[in-house]
């Protein structure tokens, strides 16, 4: 099972990112968790300076923008 | 050619809906019309032209480009990024760290925060196509220069000092890291093909258009109220001498309005046609869109209350400046507008 976090300070782009990963992985019967990461501190860590960005394992796969349908389910193949 | 909104408001407003150009609602209308017409296609076209320009430019080279620059010219560059470089306001406290933790100053971070949602590319075309382009370039001019100001003022004041504690130990521990002449480098653009521009570019206008037609719309309408509503004159008559206390007012005035640069434009375009003083107007405009409470509230997060208090008051201060300057030459400045 994949963990996906969605790095943001809490606008409604984040918000959409996390519902379209996990509307992504419903379609494909696949089981994820999607954690959101608000804290500032946190998001320094991680070098991001456009957020929505989306990172699985602690490592940064994309940022600035609400990912599109092709690119999350790229993420959700095996 | 962008006569032709004018065109088309006439035979709209007078023709088609019958009004008489010599009412208040009449006059209303027409504003309303041309100006709407003429915003949203000036907005459709440019936005999609300088996305594609700059689809390559994004923050992490932006970043790289001021950190190597000498500190004066780090404000310069910084405010002048501010204003071209497209950003939420969302992400300005991801930005905020990245600079910070880059060792990046704190007064050119804030020249770029300060100038970004004064000048864009929205705001330049539609002054541009509503108040000529001597007013445009001062505005751009004054716009970079509350940025640049405001940075330098942080900075003498070593404002650093009163960032949250996580802040400021990232910005100490890479402001002290030795630092060797061509350590930063500035990352390769990267190649885009042109559709990838072009999507880009697609998705930009749509992000952008989609957010702020709203604006534009109430904007719109409140220019056009005044533009019909107030008399000719009232403003020249009993503001017209740009009275020294006219501009904290106006200041303080736009100070609990928030908009953004798009809304602001059509209401000063009519506040300057109908004799408002320009410093005036720039006063209250420049507070509405630059000092806004959401903003304050997201950077609580990285800063203490002693400095977004001092930031508040250094913006203020700035606006009033601006205002007072432009009222002394603004005769001079403009005439002929």
């Amino acid at each position: 099972m994949k963990t996906f976090e969605v790095l943001g300070t809490g606008c409604k782009k984040c918000q959409t990112t996390a519902e379209s990963i996990e509307r992504v992985a419903s379609e494909l019967g696949q089981t994820v968790t999607v954690e959101k990461v608000t804290d500032p501190a946190k998001i320094m860590e991680y070098q991001v300076m456009s957020t929505p960005a989306v990172a699985i394992n602690g490592e940064v796969i994309h940022s600035g923008s609400v990912p599109d349908h092709e690119k999350i389910v790229g993420w959700l193949k095996p | 050619m962008l006569d032709f909104f004018t065109y088309f408001a006439n035979w709209l407003a007078y023709t088609v809906f019958g009004l008489d150009p010599a009412t208040r609602l009449g006059t209303s209308i027409h504003f309303f019309i041309e100006d709407t017409t003429k915003i949203l296609f000036l907005l459709v076209v440019m936005i999609y032209v300088i996305a594609l320009a700059r689809a390559a430019l994004d923050l992490e080279r932006v970043r790289a480009y001021i950190q190597g620059k000498h500190r004066f010219a780090g404000y310069l560059f910084g405010s002048g990024f501010g204003a071209i470089t497209p950003f939420c306001s969302c992400s300005s406290i991801p930005l905020f760290l990245g600079f910070t933790s880059a060792g990046i100053p704190l007064g050119i971070t804030m020249a770029f925060l300060f100038t970004s949602p004064i000048i864009n590319e929205v705001a330049v075309i539609m002054l541009w196509s509503l108040l000529g382009w001597k007013f445009t370039l001062a505005y751009v001019v004054i716009g970079m220069a509350v940025g640049i100001f405001g940075g330098m003022i942080l900075d003498t004041l070593k404002a650093e000092r009163w960032l949250k504690d996580f802040a400021a130990k990232a910005y100490q521990k890479a402001a002290g890291a030795p630092r060797h002449p061509g350590e930063a480098e500035v990352p390769q653009a990267r190649k885009m093909t042109f559709a990838e521009r072009h999507q880009f570019a697609k998705d930009e206008l749509k992000e952008i258009v989609g957010r702020i037609w709203k604006w534009v719309l109430i904007g719109v309408g409140l220019g056009a109220a005044l533009h019909g509503f107030v008399p000719d004159g009232w403003f020249a008559e009993n503001l017209g001498s740009g009275q020294w206390w006219s501009v904290p007012v106006a200041a303080f005035a736009g100070l609990p309005l928030y908009s953004n640069a798009t809304g602001v434009i059509p209401v000063m375009e009519s506040l300057i046609m109908k004799g408002l003083p320009v410093g005036t107007t720039l006063a209250f405009c420049m507070s509405t869109v630059a000092a806004s409470f959401p903003e304050f509230i997201m950077l609580k997060q990285v800063m203490t209350f002693r400095l977004l208090g001092l930031i508040f008051v250094i913006l203020l201060a700035n606006f009033m400046v601006v205002g007072w300057v432009i009222n002394a030459i603004g005769p001079w400045l403009f005439a002929g507008l």
